[in-house]
């Protein structure tokens, strides 16, 4: 029981990583209807920036803060100089021209730090850990990444639906054209949301570089779960990338750990040591089959 | 994608134009084949700095001989490596190519390469497929045959008493064959056996299921990032207590990225920085003074593989049935102390147990700890019957 317990907080606090990623994510393909695969990249790039800052500019915390900064610099630079001239057209492109961008970005990074994987320290603050069940210490660090999903997600939350920002980007991403034709200054909105979206990737590198190994092309395995996310939860819409990566975290955490153990006590033999880890990586995707069968826009989506 | 590789080509057929042109009568002409794009190229590198500091220190010569020195990038990618070093071999025939890393791609160079007349030397990938009936005269192999670093720690768990094992490998073909090879020489119990995908990041799932089912030892194969995520998400969860046996999982090539967590962590291994013979207090110090960080395993392999080929060249020129038997004969100083080919020209070799340590100098490096089997034939040799 307490286990279980043990693996639902794993999954919680993969989620609200999950969630860091996504949010930025849904906000780009809701309001802009463009599909970002170098999301991915802007969370490795993150990390990386992390790992420099850490050790040139006084430790974690400045460097969470100047890492997130710099990430979403790079986003309106990539914004300026590529995904502009994306807008508008067909989602094949996008998928290409963004494509491109991860390939170059992971060669990039290469060149600048290296292909061996680094390291990036827990801040002393936090790096303590509190007896969770016998024998094992759960660590600070993850209680406080989880806090800072939540926290993201509120505030995201407040900003999109109690602001005048937010109203914008929620009329954006259901009339485009309408907006512009009032007004409004799309392509500001559209730079602000990309910026913000580059940022809380570049945030999620820097937070989860203590747990993993920072590496070319770390962005790549979040970036297919971040589009999981998206679908599930309905597109454009911040509560739907919360409730989606909480959904998503605990499935995925949860099955690997709870369905490897019934395989094997269903069947015996090496079979069942194979047929358990498959399910187990299929599951997250059975049930996003499962949620657009019954709500083909997802859960929450953004109201057209 | 297409562009890089087209002009990958391109250079290559380039380069082995103007090789040709300016080749001497008497040269050798060698190939590394070896992974150096993508998140596994610092095993690649490895490969690539460990042979060309045996070449270095011979001077640039082998055996005498000036040597033409390709350098292909085989991507991981076995279609890949197949078209390049076919181009390669079709434009200029090899005496020697080296590599690769992964086995995948070595299944799929072997035939190419060995049907050109040149041998195959595999400084990393050890195949069983190559080892028993299928083995092959003009293949030989500087590392290890891949069952046998896992058997260490099944022998290492088994000699320590240790009674009940959790063990963990990625779910894929190696990682079947790694725990089938630490399980081939453990006598204890398998309390669970647990494949985890390739891709996963976070392993704080099988950290709880490890603390929740107490066992006296931990094995893991976890290559690359995955061992870097266990290794830091191991410590922090405070599992001290239980000890962790590894193959390539704790090495020179992950340990900069796994810090002070690494400490502590065992590796089975046929070679360690601070292993204690002549040749390889040559090798170790002058690695890093090249290259700027600590050789792991692959590097050393490398660098004997360059020491093995000059002392068969010295003696046997560039015939290549009398290049075979002066190979069979082993006759180098290897970094690893003893060493020599078995029938299936594999290596029969001893392993070892290391302990990840902290040097002088802050560096990490996996140091030796005991010698668990002594002169280990793999369990494939006793089919191979050589033409």
């Amino acid at each position: 029981m307490i286990l279980f317990v043990v693996q639902a907080l794993n999954g919680f606090q993969l989620g609200m990583l999950l969630f860091l990623i996504a949010a930025g994510l849904t906000l780009v393909f809701g309001v802009m209807k463009f599909v970002n695969l170098a999301h991915g990249v802007q969370y490795m790039l993150g990390a990386y920036l992390g790992v420099t800052f850490a050790a040139h500019a006084g430790g974690f915390w400045p460097a969470l803060v100047l890492a997130s900064v710099v990430a979403g610099l790079a986003g309106l630079v990539l914004e300026r100089l590529i995904f502009r001239h994306l807008y508008g057209r067909s989602e094949l492109d996008q998928v290409l021209a963004t494509f491109g961008v991860i390939i170059t970005l992971n060669e990039i990074v290469r060149v600048i730090w290296g292909s061996s994987p680094l390291e990036l320290a827990m801040p002393e603050g936090l790096s303590a850990s509190f007896q969770l069940m016998e024998g094992l210490r759960y660590p600070v660090y993850r209680v406080a990444l989880a806090g800072a999903g939540i926290l993201v997600a509120v505030l995201l939350a407040f900003v999109v639906n109690r602001t005048r920002v937010g109203m914008l980007i929620r009329a954006g991403a259901s009339n485009q054209e309408m907006v512009g034709a009032l007004g409004v200054d799309i392509g500001g909105l559209f730079r602000l949301v990309f910026g913000v979206g580059a940022m809380l990737a570049g945030f999620a590198g820097v937070l989860a570089g203590p747990l993993v190994s920072v590496e070319p092309g770390m962005g790549e395995n979040l970036l297919i779960l971040a589009f999981v996310v998206i679908v599930i939860g309905g597109v454009g819409s911040i509560r739907g990338a919360f409730v989606a990566a909480v959904i998503v975290g605990l499935v995925d955490t949860l099955g690997r750990a709870m369905i490897t153990d019934a395989a094997k006590a269903l069947l015996s033999g090496p079979a069942s040591a194979r047929l358990g880890p498959a399910v187990a990586s299929m599951l997250i995707y059975l049930v996003m089959a499962a949620v657009l069968a019954v709500r083909p826009t997802g859960l929450f989506p953004a109201r057209a | 994608m297409l562009k890089t590789v087209l002009a990958g080509q391109i250079a290559l057929v380039m380069a082995a134009v103007a090789l040709a042109g300016g080749a001497e009568a008497q040269s050798l002409k060698v190939t590394v084949i070896t992974t150096l794009t993508g998140p596994q190229a610092p095993l690649g590198e490895q490969i690539r700095d460990g042979f060309q500091l045996g070449l270095d220190t011979l001077g640039g010569k082998l055996g005498g001989l000036p040597v033409e020195l390709t350098i292909i990038d085989d991507e991981l990618k076995p279609d890949v490596a197949v078209t390049k070093i076919r181009a390669l071999l079709e434009s200029q025939k090899q005496d020697f190519v080296i590599g690769p890393v992964f086995s995948v791609v070595k299944a799929a160079i072997f035939k190419p390469v060995t049907s050109s007349g040149a041998f195959l030397i595999s400084p990393n990938a050890g195949l069983s497929t190559f080892a028993g009936k299928a083995c092959s005269p003009d293949l030989f192999v500087t590392s290890y045959q891949n069952d046998q670093p896992h058997s260490v720690s099944g022998q290492f768990a088994t000699d320590k008493g240790y009674k009940r094992a959790f063990i963990i490998a990625p779910n894929y073909q190696a990682g079947r064959d790694a725990l089938n090879g630490f399980k081939s020489r453990y006598k204890g119990e398998v309390v669970s056996e647990d494949y985890v995908p390739l891709n996963q990041m976070d392993m704080q799932s099988e950290i709880a299921k490890i603390a929740s089912a107490k066992p006296d030892v931990v094995f893991v194969f976890l290559p690359g990032g995955l061992g870097i995520n266990f290794v830091k998400q191991y410590r922090q969860a405070g599992l001290t207590n239980i000890p962790v046996l590894s193959t390539f999982t704790v090495d020179e090539s992950t340990l900069p990225a796994e810090g002070d967590a690494a400490i502590g962590f065992y590796s089975g291994t046929n070679w360690a920085p601070n292993m204690d013979n002549a040749a390889n207090k040559v090798f170790e110090p002058a690695f890093e003074k090249k290259f700027s960080y600590v050789p792991a395993t692959y590097a050393a392999q490398a660098f004997d593989t360059a020491n093995l080929i000059d002392s068969a060249v010295k003696a046997a020129g560039t015939d290549h049935d009398k290049l075979r038997k002066a190979l069979e004969k082993a006759d180098f100083a290897s970094v690893r102390g003893s060493f020599k080919f078995g029938v299936n020209h594999y290596p029969v070799q001893d392993f070892y147990l290391a302990k990840v340590a902290k040097r002088a100098d802050g560096k990490l490096q996996t140091e030796i700890l005991s010698k668990v089997l002594s002169n280990d034939v793999d369990p494939y040799a006793a089919e191979c019957k050589m033409p």
